[in-house]
Formats: C-alpha cells, structure tokens, sequence
C-alpha cells in the first residue's frame, strides 16, 4: 500500500517536470516542483494592463484621500483645565484649514473631551469649549461656520483609560471626524 | 450583659467629642467637624416577634445621629422585656444603661405599635399605630422607614430621613437606592448613557441629562410610568446639569453650544417660558441650585478663570460671588447644592487636584473643609439639612458615603457598581412610596 503510493507520487512528480531524472529516493516531503513558465499569450493583454493601471491608480488615489482623511481627523490636545489652542497645535489646524478649503464638500464633527480629574459635569462643559475653540480657530482660516458641528464628551470617552500623567494627557484633546464628503478628497495646493 | 452595661454606662457621663473626620489644618479654612453636644441615650426595647422591624427601625434612628445608641441588637429578649403590649418595662435597667428613651415595638394587627417611652419619668410619652403592608409589598420598607423617621420627630423633635432614596449613576444608568443602602434599581435604560440626575421635590418625577452622540437632552422622566419629556429649551445641542425649582414646575439647566454654556429656566409643568439667565461670552455657567424660598440660584462660573460657586436672583440679576476664593490659589469649585434649610451651599473645590467636600454660609459667606482624604465630590443634602451623602474613593472605588456635619460621622452606602452624581431625595410621600417602576 505504502510503496504503491509513493509510486503514484513519484510518477506525478515526473509529469509535472516533463521528464527529467527521478530523485534519488523519495523524500519524505518533496521539494515543491518549479512551476512550468506560463506559455505566452497568444492573445493581446493591452486591456487587461490597462485594467492594472487603472487599479493601481485607484488604489493610489484611495491611499492618497486615506492619508488626507486621516490628517483631517488628527488630534489636538490641551493643558489642564485649558480650551486654548496650543502654539504646537496651530500648524495642525492650519493644515485642516487648507484641506477644507480644497475640500468644500466636506463637513467636519469636532467633539471636545476632558480628563477625569476635574468634576464629571464641569468636563462637559469644558469639552464643549475645547471644540468651539477648534471651531473658532477655523473659522478664523476662512472656513465656513455651517461646515463643522462641535459636540462634547466631557470625560465619558476617554482613549487611553490609565491613570497617569500621558493618559490624562491623551484624554484632553478634541477630536474630528468628517461627517460628509469625505471621498476624493484631494490635497491642498 | 454586665460589660455591655459597663460600656454603655461612660457615655452619657462625659460628653466625648466625637472623632472628627479631618483634623488637617489649613490658612483660613476650618478643616472638618467638631462635636461637643450630648444626644440623649436611646434604647430600643427587645421584644418578641418583629425582629426585622426592630433592627430597621434602630438602624434608622442610629443613621439620625442625633442618639446614643444603647445596647447593641436587642432582638432577643434580655431583662427589662416586654412580652405584652404596654406591659410592664423595667425602667431602672434602662436607665442604669444610661438610656433616656426607649422605643418600644409591639405587633399590632396590619401593622406595628410604637411607643415612646421618657425612661426618666416612667412613662410612655408617645403612641401610635402605624399600618404597614405585607411584608414583601413593594411599598413595605418605605413605609417602615416612614414609622421610623416619625419616631424619630417623638424622641428629638427632628423626623428622621429613612424615608427617602437616593439616585445614582452607575455605567452610565440612572439607578435608585433606598437611604439605607438597600433595593438599588435601574431607572434608566442599559447602553445610554444618562449623567446627573436630581429629584422633582415631590419625588415622583427626575430630570437627567441623556448623552447621545456627544449632544444631549434635559430628560424629565415620571418615575411611576417611565414616561419622558425633553425639557422646554433643552432639546438642542448640549443640555446638562438641570435641577428643579422647589415648587417642582420650574427647571433651571445649562445648555451648551459653540458660543459657552449658560444657565436657562424653563416651566416644565406648562412646558413653555424657555429664559436665558445667564450671558457667558465662552465663560461657562452650569450646574444651578435653587434656594429652599425659590427666589435664588447658586451656580457655577468660569468668568473669573476657574470654574467658582456664585449665585443670582432666580430671574438672573444681581450676580455675584458665592464662595470666596483667592485667585490664582484656591482650586477649582463645583458641584453646588443649597442646603434644605437655606442656611448653606455644599459644593466640591480642589485641594492639590483632588476634590474635596466644603461648606460656604449663605449669610456670612465663610468657606469650611469638611474632607481631606482622597477624592471626595458631588455632595447632595440628606432632607434634614444636617447629613450629606457625597462619593468617594476612600475604599479603592468611587462609592456613595454620608457624613453627618455635625458629628463627622461618616458611614458608607454599598451600591452594586462604582457610583457617581448622586441625589438625595426630599422625606418622599405616600405617593412616591408607592412608585415601584
């Protein structure tokens, strides 16, 4: 039994090989068989490339709006206690700025979020102002009122739940989500 | 027996100032609680039958702390016993155990007859017999608590507030707990999350904040039906902290938008007049508290850098600084509540970034500390203007303690899960007894 199937394995393996030695003996897990080089096409592939190019773009482009999307919806944080924008967030801001000014359709979401240090209903309020402030530093750049929506959290979500300087740290941030005309989106000039 | 009299005997000799909560001193704040008055020793007499009635109602009259509890669980009948109803009692015992009053209880057919017993004078000074409901009945420990809480009006001249519950926040569910830490019940929905509830004064009614989606809601929910209504002026944007007028009609809350969060009334029971109280300009003005007289409201402000308690008129004139603070010290204050008396505001203030329970006085505006160990925050008065229930971490998880301001008593609450934004309600009435949701 067990040598009339290494037999048939054998004979297999020479098929696929279109000849050739037999090896030596039988391994016990024979080395996969080099594939034969696929016979060239008699017909014209011009499509079917095309059909390439055209995925690849695609996913080019996708890539390209997932990275927009994805600088649109970056995080700013804030001191304790704070809702002003800090020196470091600015360029951040700035960058959305520019983005939904190439971007008109878009619509944006920003909700403000607290640590839970300070008293849960006060937070509420203070994410509420840590949103409005991103709000108001947008309006500033140019961008319409009626495009973006504040909300807030308060600390009821925070991202990192520790109890520690860096998660407090995490937790005070506002965060942006776009609400509509999120697709293509291209870069700023 | 002999050692437990011994015990009970140095009481009432040497009125002992009862250990004080805090005893940290701080610059120009009187930190936590003294006590030097003496409370009337109080026993409850053993008896036969009515073992759980007994141990309810002498756990309620201890929770008032305004006896010496004597004797420890007299549910097994020792000397001095009463077997028949207004039977004999031997005074001399009781009062050889520094007892001044004794609470006798005696089955009576549907219900339970109290008397009051002056230990000194040998004789009853009060009688009356209450009707309960089966035992079991959803209305039954309430109405216990009531006998309790009027006993308690015999023997000090104050009624008790076993009569009463309490809301809490628990996982983002509004849940209810009777004042003794038993029958915690959800009010509200699983898997929304509802913030800061209070009580209508009446207790039949609440008004929370449902957060959806970062916007939410001031709900009023009727506690009988389950019925809700989203408060006049409180349905756009953000909606938080409401808290009722004393006359139950009006709601006062705070909405935030883009332009800050500020302070609106609204009539809840006409369900119209939406007025803006007051103008913050991107400072924040929340949590409002009515005065027990309706005609003020404390708040919190944000106009001078850290949110702050202030209080105005109830139509959002003459504004001004409740709880004095030095800028740039003292931290950040929040969370008020007027007393039921009128005579106070609890809120909670940070201390090294932890909060920590205070009083100010209405009248003379003096700002005391009345905790000073770990997170201490969002105070709510017992009815009887004396007890404040308050969370804390004291015991590793944010749990419901009550402090009684007078002695520095302090017990805790055992909820099911950590707890949050408590309410205590008004002594409730019949009609609330009966709510069982």
């Amino acid at each position: 039994m067990r040598a009339s199937s290494l037999m048939l394995l054998a004979s297999a393996v020479l098929a696929a090989c279109g000849g050739g030695t037999p090896p030596e003996e039988p391994a016990p897990e024979p080395a996969p068989a080099p594939a034969p080089a696929p016979a060239p096409a008699p017909v014209d592939d011009s499509a079917e490339r095309e059909r390439l190019e055209q995925e690849r773009l695609a996913r080019e482009a996708a890539e390209r709006a997932r990275a927009l999307a994805a600088e649109l919806g970056t995080m700013i944080n804030f001191e304790f206690d704070r809702a002003e924008i800090r020196p470091a967030d600015q360029g951040t801001l700035d960058r959305k700025a520019a983005m939904l000014s190439a971007n008109s359709a878009v619509q944006l979401r920003i909700s403000g979020h607290a640590d839970d240090r300070g008293s849960d209903e006060y937070n509420l309020a203070l994410g509420n102002r840590r949103a409005a402030a991103a709000k108001r530093y947008l309006e500033n750049k140019g961008v319409d009122a009626s495009r973006i929506e504040v909300v807030s959290y308060g600390e009821e979500r925070p991202l990192n739940p520790g109890a520690d300087e860096s998660a407090y740290a995490q937790n005070r941030r506002d965060e942006f989500e776009i609400t509509a005309g999120g697709d293509n989106l291209v870069a700023p000039q | 027996m002999r050692r437990r009299l011994f015990a009970a005997l140095l009481i009432p000799l040497a009125a002992v100032p009862l250990a004080a909560q805090d005893t940290t001193r701080r610059e120009g704040v009187r930190v936590g609680v003294e006590y030097s008055g003496v409370r009337p020793g109080l026993v409850v007499l053993p008896g036969s039958g009515l073992d759980s009635v007994r141990a309810v109602v002498r756990r309620d009259l201890d929770y008032t702390d305004r006896f010496e509890m004597v004797g420890g669980d007299f549910t097994t009948p020792g000397p001095g016993t009463t077997t028949e109803p207004g039977g004999s009692v031997s005074y001399g015992i009781y009062k050889t155990m520094g007892a001044q009053l004794g609470v006798e209880l005696a089955a009576a057919p549907g219900g339970v007859t109290a008397r009051l017993h002056d230990i000194n004078l040998q004789k009853v000074r009060n009688q009356q017999t209450f009707t309960l409901p089966p035992e079991g009945d959803p209305g039954y420990r309430l109405e216990l608590h009531r006998t309790a809480d009027e006993i308690a009006r015999w023997a000090s001249g104050t009624p008790g507030f076993a009569a009463t519950r309490l809301l809490f926040v628990s996982n983002g569910r509004i849940y209810r707990i009777d004042s003794d830490g038993v029958a915690a019940t959800p009010v509200t929905a699983e898997g929304v999350t509802s913030l800061s509830p209070v009580w209508s004064p009446d207790g039949q009614s609440i008004a929370y904040t449902r957060l959806e989606a970062g916007r939410g809601g001031v709900i009023v929910q009727s506690l009988a039906t389950g019925a809700t209504t989203v408060a006049p002026g409180a349905q756009s944007a953000l909606n938080i902290t409401p808290g009722f007028a004393p006359n139950g009609r009006l709601l006062a809350f705070a909405h935030s938008d883009e332009t800050g969060t500020d302070i609106f009334t609204s009539n809840v029971a006409d369900r119209c007049c939406a007025q803006r109280l007051t103008v913050g300009r991107y400072a924040d003005n929340l949590s409002p508290t009515f005065s027990p007289d309706g005609r003020r409201i404390a708040f919190v402000s944000t106009r001078s850098g850290p949110p702050q308690i202030y209080v105005m008129a109830v139509d959002g004139t003459d504004q001004e600084l409740l709880a004095p603070f030095d800028y740039g010290a003292t931290g950040a204050s929040n969370a008020p509540e007027w007393s039921p008396d009128g005579a106070k505001v609890v809120f909670h203030r940070d201390v090294s970034r932890s909060p920590q329970i205070f009083l100010v006085d209405v009248a003379g505006r003096r700002v005391s500390q009345l905790t000073s160990s770990g997170r201490n925050e969002d105070p709510t008065w017992a009815p009887d203007g004396r007890h404040i229930a308050f969370i804390s971490d004291r015991s590793g998880r944010r749990q419901i303690w009550i402090i009684d301001t007078e002695t520095g008593r302090v017990r805790q609450l055992q909820t099911p899960g950590a707890a949050r934004l408590p309410s205590w309600s008004r002594r409730l009435g019949r009609a609330a007894v009966a709510t069982n949701p």
